[in-house]
């Protein structure tokens, strides 16, 4: 039977995100999370390659005790095991640190582990480096933006499509896999699977302690990024106000930036003069 | 000698023309950035018959080029660049790595980040220079919305994907030289791990509403499907897309495909209009570095009217109703 991991993450739901306006910065703590779009895909691929042939699948998620919700949702989806990577000290860790972190609790907790499977990119910070950082770090052979796998024997075959170029590639197991979002729509978690997951579901909870991670070494391999700052996207734009009636306010538009439109569109929309 | 001068990099990714554009971008970018840190601007490439990338790159603001040139190295493999990649950065050890953020880039630079142990940030829309000549970052956080400042203090090389559009390339100049190094694939390159079973151009068309350069985008305010359906012929006009947002899909006057936002298509039109969109984020999450905005809408404080370069206050489809009529007659003429 294949034993499989998912990555996954917790992430804001950006409709609710709080910022404060004045000082560009976030209220992570206030927002609530939700499991990010791209990982319920690899989710549902996991659980797809369950349901054809077998499987054991570990859910794995690195983030504050809170991030414990979205293993309980996946375990309500069908996975089977929930291990939430959770550690004061891992705060703020770029793709980087994070890797490194992943690799080992997947090392230590999942050994043997034959697919480790990620979202293709988090909706949050869209960096989309992790699961070919994690590949690195454990020294797999992967693919990303994977839209169709298929499993035979050892072998995996994944079809993508990558700028613009539709490819066919096969790699034999251990393999790492990051999931599109194209295909795998995932499935709803029961209600019931929802208050089994919430209710009897043990998720495994490991620090760094537990990983044989020291300081030093989480230094050693420690964030390489620093964030200067964040801030709100200022729009430099001239903002011109047009009023007045419908019929009038068209026509003023068009002439005063007929010149722009007519270069960007490749014809004229210039008026004829009135002679 | 006061130490050996620096180099900026610009990885040469060229499979297709939107790859190659990103590239000479890159070049563009990382010329300004080697007068202010005075550094060499080098851009490394590999695959096989490179002549054509080599003229290119050299016309288009390199100081050298360094090429790995081999008939194994013809389609792109991310495992056997990266060996290449690595010894080559290992071996030369350039300050700052720019590589464009096209799907290859964005799976190859994390990988060989790792491998070199440094930092990297994702699909940057702007780089710039600390005072102390540190490569500045700035990258996208929260679907856009956010921007984040980010910088690697003490690893090289900095590295950064770019998004393609953010930077304007150079004029081709055919009178520009290069050092061009055409160095010699190592003996000892494995055999990949991930095999290419099958590979093709796929066959949709290469328009796409992702890079369309005119996007007539319709709201709720348009007040019903029939008002909506008029953008069809807006678009027709100027040679455009039609987008929509969220509620107006889930009302069914549009489809899916053509939803624009957080969950729908991520678009860059050199003009968008958005007629009756008050601007939510979900929305405007999707709508990256839109040169020119008009916006319609009754509102004057909507978020998406405060966004525009042009905001007409009126009811949207009134309003596209005249302009349609106008821009007949227009055409017409």
């Amino acid at each position: 039977m294949l034993n499989i991991v998912v990555c996954i993450k917790q992430v804001p739901m950006v409709t609710e995100l709080p910022w404060n306006e004045k000082t560009g910065t976030l209220r992570r703590d206030l927002a609530a999370g939700m499991m990010n779009p791209a990982c319920k895909h690899a989710v549902e691929a996991a659980l797809r390659i369950k349901a054809d042939g077998g499987a054991k699948i570990t859910v794995v998620t690195m983030g504050p005790p809170a991030a414990e919700e979205v293993l309980r949702e996946a375990l309500a989806m069908g996975a089977d095991r929930g291990i939430l990577v959770c550690d004061r000290l891992l705060a703020g860790s770029d793709t980087y640190a994070t890797s490194f972190v992943l690799g080992r609790a997947i090392g230590r907790e999942v050994p043997g582990c034959d697919l480790i499977l990620c979202g293709a990119y988090t909706s949050d910070s869209e960096t989309a480096q992790v699961g070919p950082q994690l590949a690195e770090e454990l020294d797999l052979p992967a693919v990303a933006y994977a839209e169709r796998l298929e499993i035979s024997g050892r072998t995996l075959r994944v079809r993508r499509l990558v700028d613009k170029f539709r490819e066919t590639l096969e790699m034999e197991f251990p393999a790492l896999v990051t999931v599109s979002m194209e295909q795998y729509k995932p499935r709803y978690a029961s209600f019931a699977g929802l208050n089994r997951a919430f209710a009897e579901a043990d998720i495994l909870s490991v620090n760094l302690k537990r990983l044989d991670i020291t300081p030093a070494e989480l230094a050693a391999h420690g964030s390489r990024t620093k964030v200067r700052r964040v801030f709100i996207r200022k729009t430099q734009k001239e903002n011109v106000l047009i009023t007045g009636a419908a019929a009038n306010a068209a026509a003023e538009f068009l002439d005063k930036y007929q010149r722009k439109i007519s270069a960007v569109i490749g014809k004229s929309i210039e008026a004829k003069k009135q002679t | 000698m006061t130490g050996k001068r620096k180099s900026i990099w610009v990885f040469g990714d060229y499979r297709n023309y939107y790859q190659n554009r990103v590239t000479l971008q890159l070049l563009s970018k990382a010329v300004d950035l080697s007068r202010l840190l005075d550094a060499e601007v080098c851009a490394v490439v590999v695959g096989h018959d490179l002549e054509e990338w080599i003229m290119e790159y050299t016309a288009h603001g390199a100081d050298r080029i360094l090429a790995v040139d081999h008939p194994s190295l013809t389609s792109y493999s991310t495992e056997h660049y990266l060996i290449l990649m690595e010894k080559l950065v290992r071996e030369r050890d350039p300050d700052i790595l720019l590589i464009g953020a096209t799907d290859f880039g964005r799976e190859f630079a994390p990988r060989l980040a790792k491998r070199l142990h440094t930092g990297l940030s994702a699909d940057c829309v702007g780089l710039d220079l600390t005072p102390d000549g540190l490569l500045v970052q700035i990258a996208p956080s929260f679907g856009g919305n956010m921007l984040a400042e980010i910088v690697t203090e003490k690893h090289r090389p900095q590295m950064a994907t770019v998004r393609p559009g953010t930077f304007r390339e150079i004029p081709h100049n055919n009178e520009r030289t290069a050092v061009v190094e055409r160095l010699p694939l190592p003996a000892q390159l494995p055999p990949a791990r991930v095999r290419q079973i099958q590979y093709e151009r796929a066959v949709q068309r290469e328009h796409t509403i992702e890079n369309a350069n005119v996007i007539v985008c319709g709201g709720r305010g348009l007040g019903n499907k029939n008002n909506f359906r008029k953008l069809d012929d807006l678009a027709k006009l100027l040679g455009g897309d039609v987008g929509a947002t969220r509620p107006v899909v889930y009302a069914g006057w549009a489809g899916h495909d053509v939803l624009i936002g957080q969950a729908g298509k991520h678009i860059k039109p050199k003009i968008l209009f958005s007629f009756g969109i008050s601007g939510a984020i979900q929305h405007t999450a999707g709508l990256g570095e839109a040169d020119f905005i008009v916006a319609v809408n009754k509102n004057p404080q909507a978020t998406m009217m405060r966004m525009a370069d042009v905001a007409v206050v009126a009811d949207a489809a009134d309003w596209l109703n005249h302009l349609v009529k106008e821009l007949r007659r227009r055409i017409r003429e």
